[in-house]
Parts: structure tokens; C-alpha cells; sequence
């Protein structure tokens, strides 16, 4: 039991613990659910399909963990997901040689440019103007969905080029390249903010904003970043989500993604009201996800049970997390005294941000 | 507290601003009041609500309402609701306001229409639906339905399926990838194509999920279907979109499509057209857009006062392979 205790207490367990319960109640009603096998040189089989799927959700959660940690909230990521993959493709459609390496390269940097511009535009109203988060980045929300649409007049952009098509389905040592950009992604958030005192500094502004002000931290220019980091990180995900499918659809490419990377973050366990973030946990949150929606189509759960059965199993997942409940479920069942009151932080997770 | 300690000339000044805008806004009220009266100038005005600009076939759908309005010289007022049944309703809302002659719509769902369309009626307004249906129980709210036969259109797609497979030994197994769950254009395609395959037994749907009409989701929902069921012989597909998202899917599985999977779609948008030229789809059950001169048609009838038949349908057709490919050059969309 001594030995056991610890490892219950550890952040990660329930979110492990849950993605475990999922897979394995996959495995019993399918035995080949997690089988992978060999097919062209790619290795090929649902768990692959989880990881390759999930990568664009990884990088939008890593971004929103980030803006979350310092008190904030970006609801725009969706449509910068859309606008970015919208430009690219516009821009490799209009190429006279869509295959063309270059041409591609020039297209990714133009919609990363424009993506940063979006993130800039979210920060400066977060950070100089002062305007709330929820509101702020409401605004990109709204605007930007419509701005993907004219982007694409409206239409849906397919295109034909090899070296785009690469980043959603691209294979590199057997592996989609998709998990490759997203775990690059995150280990280069980790070192810099985990090798660095950026991420000690990002906490302390989500703590207390004021306070990190006199200490010497510029704030301002924190939550700016956090803002363009996001922003960033949603272009990649939008660039694998139209690359997945080779077209740009303006309407419905990352659309309500902003809910599911939230979901993520707080599944890993960062709080919403700031001051402490977990990288490890929102990358396990959005496996969670994935796993959930690929759970759906791989037992054929009809799809007019299909979101009471989600919403079910993510209030199971959030309830198990939250350590109020759990102390007050283990302290009926054993009838011992209560263990320590959960720490202020998590109680500031009531506060919605 | 504060307001008391306000110097004198300020709230004045502020009285006298207030008094401005709330004449401004009176004297905006009666401007617009007079100003919307359409039927002053003897052209109608059709007031419509759109459902998005969601894809192709919805833009084509646009185009083909204004160009016809032009042409036939009614007044259109024209509205987006990106997807949003509230949008719809504030829309529909507006047009009454404005008095306009004829309100037609593309519902964005099925049900919630009962109350604005009876403030419509009350109104005097005729409407018009079109391209998609509403459930209300009421026909009288709604002078007509314009717009294609989905259950038709499953039918005819399942009628096909079993001309093309009556040689089959064995199962057929056939997959279906669903619209978005509740629309219309899903709930009539599944059952028009559920009843045309019931007339042969070796037919066999074993799995069906949506793919919510979009490319990425009837890919997602593919992968699983191909690693879960080792024989698939069919796909049915609510849509052009979801169908090329599958066939992606399909190409990664290491299956050949059109040939190891005989596709079926509805739609005919371009993108779908040249697949089934390609040879990767089989066979492509027309949904046209181009309803608009049909419905300026319907417009003026129901202005002024014509018994009109409360189900018109839209004209379309077919294709097979072979048709496609004769009939691509010259598709609007």
C-alpha cells in the first residue's frame, strides 16, 4: 500500500489510468484494436491512427497550456487553424508546379507569417489594451472563421502537391511525420520553457500578474508571447489538418478544436485560473480525446448516442481528476478523516477564466 | 452620489445629446419603416435565408438564386447564416419587419420552425422552403417545398447497387458514411437507401457513422471502419466530400478504390465528378443547386396568390463512369 500511494497521487495516474481503461475496453470488444502491422513500409493500425490523428490537437493544446498557464484563454485558435491552411493552399493552388519544394516552403512561411500577425493581434489586445482573454480572442474567433471563408471565396481548395500532402500523412521511420512535428513541437516548448526560467516566469504571471510586475518581470510582454506561441502552434496544426485531406475548407477545417485543446489542458491537469501548467498532462488530455472519438467509430457507437456517450466518459474523466471529489469519495467509503484541504490553486479552478 | 457633484453645463450637455440620439434614432425607425415598403415600385421583393457557404455546392446554390433573381427582376435581400439556426430565425424575424413580398429559406435543421414561420403566416408573408425540409406538423405555415428528393436520391443510389451486384455470390457488406446527424439530407438518404437494398437480402450495411458531410471526418471515420471490418465491398457516402476524404482512406489501407470498393456518393459536385471519372467512384446521385429560376418562378406565383403544389421537386439525374466523364466539361460547379 506504501508503495502504491504515491503513485495514486501522482498527477498523471488518473489521465494514464483512463487512456488505459479506454484502450483496454477497446482490445476486449475488438482483439485487433491495438495490433499494428507493416503495410507499404508504414506501419499501420488504429494506435498509429490515434497518435497521427491527435498530433494537430497536441499542438493547439501545447499552445492554449501555455496562454492558460498565465490566466488566459485563446478561443481563435480554430480559426487560425482554418485561415492558415487556407492561405497556404490558396497559394500552392495558384503555383504553376504544385510539387515544387520551394513553392511549398514559401507557402508555409506566408501563412505562419500571417498566423504570427493574428497571434500579435490577440496579444496586443490581451497585453497593452487590457481587454479580458475570453473576449478578446472571442472576437478572432468569430471574425476569423469568416475570414478563412474569403480567403477561400467560399469554396472548398483542393490541391494536388506532393511535399504539402507530406505533412498530414508523410511517413518518416515508419512513422506519420505528423507525430514527429508534434513531438518536436513539444519537446521544443518543454526545453524552453522547462531548461529555461520561461516557464517558472510564465507561471509567475499567471499567479499574479502585479506582483511578477515588481518583481522585474515584464509581464506584459509574457502574456504577448504566450499569445504568438499559440497562435503558431495552431498555423502548424491547421497546415496538418488540410494536408490530411489536401483541401482548405474554410468552414470546417479546426472547427470547435478550441474546446477540445481547453478539454486537454484541463484533463492534464492545469488549472484554469493559471499559475501552474503540465505539458505531459495536456499531451496525455489530447490522446484522451482522440482516443475517445476513434473509440466511437471503432465500436460503431450509433451517432445519436455518440456525444451522450463523450460527454459521459469526459465527466467521469474531470470528476476523477478533480481532487475535491476524490477526497470526498474516499473519505466516505473509509470513513477516515478527510485528507488535507486541496491546495488554493485548485480551488481557484472554480473561478472561471 | 457622484452625479450630484457634476457641474452644471455637463449634464446639460449630456441632456441635450441624449434628446439628439433618441431623436436621431426615432426619425431612423420611421426612415426604415418607409423605406422597406418594397411593393412600392411594383417589384418583388424576396427575402432569403441561406443556410452557409459551407461548400461548393451550397456557393453554386447562391449564384444560381442571384443570377436568377436578376433575371427575372425581383428585388432579393440575402442572408448568411453560417450554419446557425438562431441566425435564421433573426433573419426570417427581420424580413417580416420589412414587410418584404415572398420569405424563402434553406432551414439549417429540421425541427424549431413552428413559432417564426407562424409569425410569417400572421403576417400575411408567404414562404417558401427550399433544398431542405422542416418537420413541423403544420403544412399551412409553408406555401411549397422546393428542392431535391434525398430519400429519392438514396433510393436511386441503392437501386443501382442492386443492379450492380445482382451477380454478387455471397454478403455484400456496405458501409455508410452519414451526414450530419439530425439534417434533413441524412436522415432521408439513409432511409431511401435502406429501403431500396431491403428488396436483396445479400445487402448488408454492417457499419454506419457520420462523417458530418466534411472531407476530414469521412476520412477519420474510414480508417476505422477499414481496420475494423477485414471485407468492405461498399461504401455509401451522404456526400461528395465525405467520399473523398474516404478514398484517401482507402489508398492508405492498400486497397484500390472503385475497384476493391465500389463507391457510391450523392452530390455531383466537381471534385466528386472527376474521382468518378477517374474511375475511384462508381456511381453519383445528382443533387442539383441550381434551383433559382425555379424558385423566382414559385416567388411570383405565390405573390400573387397562385395555388402552388406543396412539393416541387428540383430536376436532375444519374451518373455512371462513363456519363461523368462526357458530362464534366460542362458542369457550372
Amino acid at each position: 500500500m506504501n508503495r502504491i500511494k504515491p503513485l495514486l497521487g501522482h498527477r498523471l495516474f488518473w489521465p494514464v489510468a483512463v487512456l488505459a481503461v479506454m484502450l483496454v475496453a477497446n482490445t476486449i470488444y475488438r482483439p485487433g484494436f491495438l495490433s499494428i502491422e507493416v503495410n507499404n513500409g508504414h506501419l499501420y493500425g488504429t494506435p498509429i491512427d490515434i497518435l497521427r490523428l491527435s498530433a494537430p490537437l497536441i499542438l493547439v493544446a501545447l499552445g492554449m497550456t501555455l496562454v492558460i498557464s498565465t490566466g488566459g484563454i485563446d478561443l481563435s485558435v480554430g480559426s487560425i487553424c482554418a485561415i492558415s491552411g487556407a492561405v497556404a493552399c490558396l497559394y500552392i493552388s495558384k503555383a504553376p508546379d504544385q510539387n515544387s519544394f520551394g513553392m511549398v516552403l514559401t507557402a508555409l512561411a506566408m501563412a505562419l507569417g500571417v498566423a504570427l500577425v493574428l497571434g500579435a493581434w490577440n496579444g496586443v489586445l490581451v497585453s497593452v489594451i487590457g481587454i479580458q482573454p475570453i473576449i478578446a480572442t472571442l472576437i478572432l474567433m468569430v471574425a476569423g472563421r469568416g475570414l478563412a471563408q474569403l480567403i477561400t471565396e467560399g469554396q472548398i481548395i483542393t490541391i494536388n502537391s506532393g511535399p504539402y500532402r507530406a505533412i498530414g500523412l508523410g511517413h518518416f521511420l515508419t512513422l506519420p511525420l505528423a507525430i514527429f512535428i508534434a513531438l518536436g513541437a513539444a519537446l521544443l516548448v518543454a526545453a524552453f520553457t522547462r531548461r529555461t526560467a520561461l516557464g517558472m516566469i510564465i507561471e509567475s504571471v499567471g499567479g499574479n500578474r502585479e506582483a511578477s510586475r515588481l518583481a522585474g518581470i515584464r509581464s506584459g510582454r509574457v502574456v504577448f508571447l504566450v499569445y504568438v506561441v499559440s497562435a503558431a502552434c495552431a498555423a502548424i496544426a491547421g497546415f496538418m489538418m488540410t494536408a490530411n485531406v489536401s483541401s482548405a475548407d474554410g468552414n470546417a477545417a479546426g472547427l470547435w478544436v478550441e474546446l477540445d485543446a481547453i478539454l486537454a489542458v484541463v484533463i492534464g491537469g492545469t488549472s484554469l485560473a493559471g499559475g501552474r501548467f503540465y505539458l505531459s498532462g495536456t499531451i496525455l488530455g489530447a490522446l484522451i480525446i482522440q482516443t475517445l472519438t476513434t473509440t466511437v467509430y471503432a465500436m460503431n457507437i450509433s451517432p445519436q448516442t455518440a456525444l451522450l456517450f463523450k460527454a459521459v466518459v469526459v465527466i467521469a474523466v474531470c470528476l476523477v481528476q478533480a481532487p475535491a471529489f476524490r477526497a470526498r469519495f474516499s473519505r466516505r467509503r473509509r470513513g477516515t478523516p478527510p485528507p488535507p484541504a486541496p491546495s488554493p490553486q485548485r480551488q481557484k479552478e472554480e473561478v472561471p477564466a | 452620489m457622484r452625479n450630484m457633484r457634476m457641474p452644471m453645463a455637463r449634464r446639460r450637455a449630456i441632456a441635450v445629446v441624449a434628446a439628439v440620439l433618441l431623436a436621431g434614432s426615432v426619425a431612423a425607425c420611421g426612415n426604415s419603416d418607409t423605406g422597406s415598403d418594397g411593393g412600392d415600385d411594383g417589384k418583388i421583393v424576396l427575402g432569403f435565408s441561406q443556410v452557409g457557404a459551407e461548400s461548393g455546392w451550397r456557393t453554386a446554390n447562391t449564384n444560381s438564386i442571384k443570377e436568377a433573381a436578376a433575371e427575372a427582376g425581383i428585388e432579393l435581400k440575402f442572408d448568411d447564416a453560417q450554419q446557425k439556426q438562431e441566425n435564421q430565425i433573426k433573419a426570417i424575424r427581420n424580413y417580416i419587419q420589412q414587410k418584404v413580398d415572398v420569405i424563402a429559406f434553406s432551414p439549417v435543421v429540421e425541427s424549431g420552425w413552428d413559432t417564426v414561420l407562424k409569425e410569417a403566416k400572421d403576417a400575411g408573408i408567404p414562404v417558401i422552403l427550399t433544398d431542405r425540409a422542416v418537420d413541423s406538423a403544420d403544412k399551412s405555415l409553408y406555401k411549397t417545398f422546393l428542392g431535391s428528393d434525398f430519400v429519392k436520391e438514396g433510393r436511386l443510389s441503392g437501386e443501382w447497387l442492386i443492379e450492380n451486384k445482382k451477380d454478387a455470390a455471397g454478403d455484400v457488406n456496405i458501409v455508410e458514411l452519414q451526414g450530419t446527424t439530425g439534417s434533413a439530407p441524412a436522415n432521408d438518404r439513409k432511409k431511401g437507401f435502406a429501403e431500396a437494398i431491403a428488396a436483396d437480402p445479400k445487402l448488408k450495411v454492417i457499419a454506419s457513422q457520420t462523417g458530418d458531410f466534411t472531407r476530414a471526418g469521412g476520412k477519420q471515420v474510414m480508417e476505422q471502419f477499414l481496420k475494423a471490418h477485414p471485407k468492405i465491398d461498399v461504401l455509401f457516402a451522404h456526400n461528395d466530400d465525405m467520399g473523398l476524404g474516404a478514398l484517401e482512406a482507402i489508398t492508405a489501407a492498400g486497397k484500390v478504390p472503385g475497384q476493391d470498393i465500389t463507391i457510391i456518393t450523392i452530390d455531383a459536385v466537381k471534385d466528386g465528378m472527376q474521382a468518378l471519372a477517374d474511375g475511384k467512384f462508381n456511381f453519383i446521385a445528382e443533387c442539383s443547386p441550381l434551383l433559382g429560376p425555379q424558385l423566382m418562378d414559385l416567388a411570383k406565383k405565390v405573390h400573387a396568390g397562385e395555388e402552388v403544389p406543396p412539393r416541387i421537386e428540383t430536376e436532375e439525374t444519374t451518373f455512371t463512369q462513363e456519363q461523368a466523364k462526357e458530362a464534366l466539361p460542362n458542369r457550372k460547379y
